[in-house]
This record gives C-alpha cells, structure tokens and sequence, in this order.
C-alpha cells in the first residue's frame, strides 16, 4: 500500500511510494509516444470491430465477407485477361503457335500452369522421373507429340477413369495371369534386349523372338517401334519408363505396370490446357 | 476518479474478494473462447457429398497424424486469390466436418493438401512417400518407405465406435462391415458387398500398387486421394457458401 508518495529530488519523478528496507522505486511514467500509439491502438480495434464482422453475431457496418470478397477479387482479375484468355481457349494450340502475340503469352502462363500441375510428376523442366513419368522433353512420345495429341492428353489424361475420351490401353499381365511361363518370360526379355542390340544369349533371343511376334508385335510392332494409338512405349530405343535392365523387362512382362495421369479438362480453364499444350510442346520435343 | 483503483491493497488482503474477482476475470477468458463454438453447427454449410471416412481412409487419416503431416502440411485453402489459383476452390467448414480433430494446420514447409486428392496417380503418391527426392529434386520431406508393412485392423471398429461418440454418423452397419470394407477398398479384386452404398463415392485400387496385402501405405494413399473430392463445386450455389 503507498505510503508515502514523495519527489525524487535527483530526477523529479514520484515514487511509487512503496518502500522495501529503504529502497524505493521510481514511478516513471511511459514515454508519450507509447503511450498514445497505445490508445491509437485501442481506437483502432473499435472502429475495426464495427465495420467488420468481429464479433459472433455481428456483421459489420460494412458488410464485407471473406468469401463474397475472393470471388470479386477472382472476377476481376479473369475479367483483366479475359480478352487474351478468350482469345487462347478459342485458338487451337496450331493457331496459337502461329501467332506470335499469342505465343508468347501461352509459354509465360504455361510455364506457370505446368510449376503448378505438372512438374511434381514429369519435373520441373519436363525431364520426367524413372517409375512411370514420362519425359516431355525428348522426342519419344506414347501417345504422341503432335499439339494437338497433348491437348488431347492433357483434356482426357490417361487411365484417369475421369474422361470418356482418356487415353486408355492396358498390357496383359503375361506371368501373374500364367499366360506365359517364367522360362518363355525370360526369352522374351532377351529378344526386347536384343531390339537394341544388348540381348546376351542368342538361342534364348530367338526363341524369344517366336513369342514376341505372337504375343507383342500387334501394340509394340514388329521392331519394337510401338504403337501411339495405344499407348505401347517404343522398345527400341534407350527411353524406358520402368527401367531398362533385363530384371526391370522381366518385372514389366510379368506383372505390368500403366500410367495414370488425371484428366485436367474441368480443373483447368480451357485456355490454360491450350497454353499447358503449347507449353509442353516447346520443351524440346514437339513434334 | 479511479482512485479507488489505486487502492489494490484491498483486494490483495481480502482472499474471498480476491477470488471471486479471479473467477469473473477467467470467466469472461472462457466465455470468449466457449460461446461461440455453441453457433459452429451453423458455420456448417448445407452441400451435398460430403460422407464420413471409409475405414481404410479413416486408418490412413490416423497414419496421418501419427507421423505428424500437419506439422507441414495445413489443409485450409483459405478465400484469397492466390490460394484459389494454386489449389482450388477454398475450403469449407463441412469438409472437415467428420474430422477429429480437424487438420487445418496452421504452418506450411510442404503445400496444402485440402484438395490433393486425384490431382496425382496412386502410383505417384505411393512412389512419392517412399522416396519424395526421387519425384521431387528439391523436396525437403523425410521418405515414409516403411509404411510398406502390413495394416494393423484389429481397432478399427472401435475407433469407429469412439468417433460416433463424438458426432460422426457411423451406423451400425457400417461398423459391422468395417474390416471387411476396409480389404474391399484395398484390394480391387475383392467382392466390395456394398460397400459403395455405404460410402458414396469411395474408391477402391490398389493404392499402394499390391493388391495382396493391405498395407499402412494403401491407407495412407487412399486417404489422400480423397482429400478435398467429396464436394462437387459444380452443383454448388453461392447461397450455399453464405455462413449466417
């Protein structure tokens, strides 16, 4: 309990008027510019509080909700591109190519769309991955390279179950179904190595060979060159999705594995599928 | 004028005082955080689909906490622009609304993940836990491999049973069939026996790429592959979104 206020004759301040075995305190008031930032503050929250909605109940004088807010902020900014958007979703992905302007505008947004959708499988700069992700940036396409192929994959995707037109095939599963035997497995291997010249054991290859022209030839050709309408992956060349050693081969014949890729057409605009398309075609393949 | 308030000697020798003055001061701490969570039924907006979790999401959503995801992922879009560019329409209150506790999070070292369900193959998702470098060069996320181990479904109807107690509509049925629709979901071959009647919706595969076994990672897969998919913002109105 103060006692005995009195003026610190050193400084000219009160004390607060406590004392402990004569020591006493000094009552130094806050700094002004504190003190009146402080109330600044409190005037602030109140004038928040009534034009906001602060409290339960209570919706503010200003009528301002989060939710109505972000569509306004949404329309807006559609409405500040809408003449280029309009532009790019009536383009075919050919006529945006050819149009300099356009062009331009589709690599800068595709690049964004793709960061955005597509590198977290096929990387960030379309190289792909080992495991089933595809590279974009080479010249070996499963169901083509042409703009309007990748419009249509990426529109529909593949295996997506999301779209009557996806990109659909699938490969037998040749030794979980005990359509082939281990032994004929292995012989196929050998003849698919030997497509680019690494078989080992030629007797195996050539008996190999027999079963693939029975078995293989109508989706992935005669030489292994593949069939795009299909989507069977060309086996002679150094490209594989799954790995390209003789264990991986085997893995594949027995138990096959297939890409799924979700269909983009209804989570993106159809201007942004047209600039992705452009995009991905530039990466270096395109055909 | 406040004067008297100068004067907290009074209070500070008066130990019923000071308590009851203690209690309203905690009283109105309380009411402030308590009140309005007797309106949450009313922030629940009136759409369509949404269900509770299947039992095998449900044990993937526990895998979930259990390694700590929402220490950075959040699942909360929340209504700016840049959010809705990046991830989709925000997110509502009764999407998590079956959710206990909630997974909103509030810190993102990864992305958020209210929406990520179908935006990636199983394959992807799958291959991703095990090794997240081999997919994603620059991720910093810790690989989750070891979740290829067999499922453990020994609790799962009672952990259904403790998430009735606190809202979920579970019925008896469903916690009847619960194992069982948790290997139909698994495991695409299986004979489902109305297990799409029970969860709308739910999808069955091969989450984690072997229907042969369930495992932590078919839960975990088949969890995220649905977050965020429940509602169709196709057949919503904007009346709908309209918190009262």
């Amino acid at each position: 309990m103060p006692t005995k206020i009195e003026k610190d004759s050193l400084t000219g301040t009160d004390t607060t008027g406590h004392e402990w075995d004569g020591l006493k305190e000094l009552n130094t008031p806050l700094p002004k510019w504190w003190l009146y930032t402080f109330y600044a503050t409190i005037a602030f929250a109140v004038v928040w509080v009534v034009i906001y909605p602060s409290l339960p109940g209570w919706k503010g004088v200003s009528g301002w909700v989060a939710r109505e807010a972000v569509v306004a902020d949404v329309a807006a900014a559609q409405a500040h591109n809408a003449p280029m958007l309009a532009r790019l979703r009536e383009a075919t992905p050919a006529q945006i190519v050819a149009d300099p302007e356009l062009r331009a505008f589709a690599i800068a947004g595709g690049r964004g769309a793709f960061a955005n959708n597509c590198a977290s499988c096929h990387g960030a700069g379309g190289q792909g991955a080992v495991g089933g992700f595809p590279s974009l940036a080479d010249d070996d396409w499963i169901w083509g390279g042409s703009l309007e192929a990748i419009q249509h994959t990426i529109r529909h995707g593949i295996r997506s179950n999301e779209s009557d037109d996806q990109r659909q095939s699938i490969m037998p599963r040749f030794g979980a179904d005990g359509l082939l035997t281990r032994a004929q497995i292995e012989d196929v291997a050998e003849h698919v190595l030997s497509l680019t010249s690494r078989a080992t054991d030629q007797a195996a290859a050539a008996r190999g060979a027999a079963i693939y022209a029975e078995q293989c030839v109508a989706c992935h050709g005669e030489r292994g060159e593949g069939n795009r309408d299909v989507g069977a992956p060309r086996l002679s060349d150094q490209v594989w999705l799954y790995g390209g050693s003789k264990r991986d081969i085997v893995a594949m014949i027995t138990n096959p594995r297939a890409g799924v890729m979700p269909a983009w057409q209804g989570r993106l605009d159809p201007a942004i599928v047209n600039m992705l398309a452009v995009y991905v075609h530039s990466l270096g393949g395109g055909e | 004028m406040f004067a008297w308030l100068r004067d907290h000697g009074i209070i500070e020798r008066n130990v019923v005082l000071m308590a009851v003055l203690t209690l309203i001061t905690i009283s109105i701490g309380g009411l402030v955080q308590i009140v309005p969570l007797f309106a949450v039924e009313t922030t629940i907006e009136r759409v369509a689909g949404v269900r509770p979790y299947t039992p095998l999401e449900l044990r993937g959503r526990d895998i979930y906490v259990r390694e700590g995801c929402y220490n950075c992922h959040s699942q909360m879009i929340r209504p700016f622009r840049d959010e809705l560019e990046r991830y989709g329409h925000y997110s509502l209150a009764a999407e998590s609304m079956y959710d206990h506790p909630f997974q909103w999070g509030s810190k993102r070292t990864g992305p958020d993940l209210a929406r990520v369900g179908g935006r990636y193959s199983d394959d992807w998702q799958a291959q991703h836990l095990r090794s997240p470098r081999a997919l994603v060069p620059a991720s910093i996320m810790p690989p989750y491999a070891f979740l290829d181990r067999p499922l453990d479904v020994s609790d799962v109807q009672a952990r259904m049973r403790a998430l009735r107690v606190a809202g979920v509509p579970y019925t008896d049925d469903m916690i009847a069939n619960a194992v069982a629709d948790l290997r139909a979901q698994a495991m695409p071959d299986a004979d489902p026996a109305g297990f799409q009647g029970r969860y709308a919706r739910a999808r069955q595969a091969a989450f984690d790429g072997d229907p042969g076994v369930v495992t932590e990672m078919d839960a975990l897969v088949a969890y995220l592959q649905m977050l965020g998919t429940l509602v169709d913002f196709r057949d919503v109105t904007p009346a709908q979104l309209r918190q009262p």
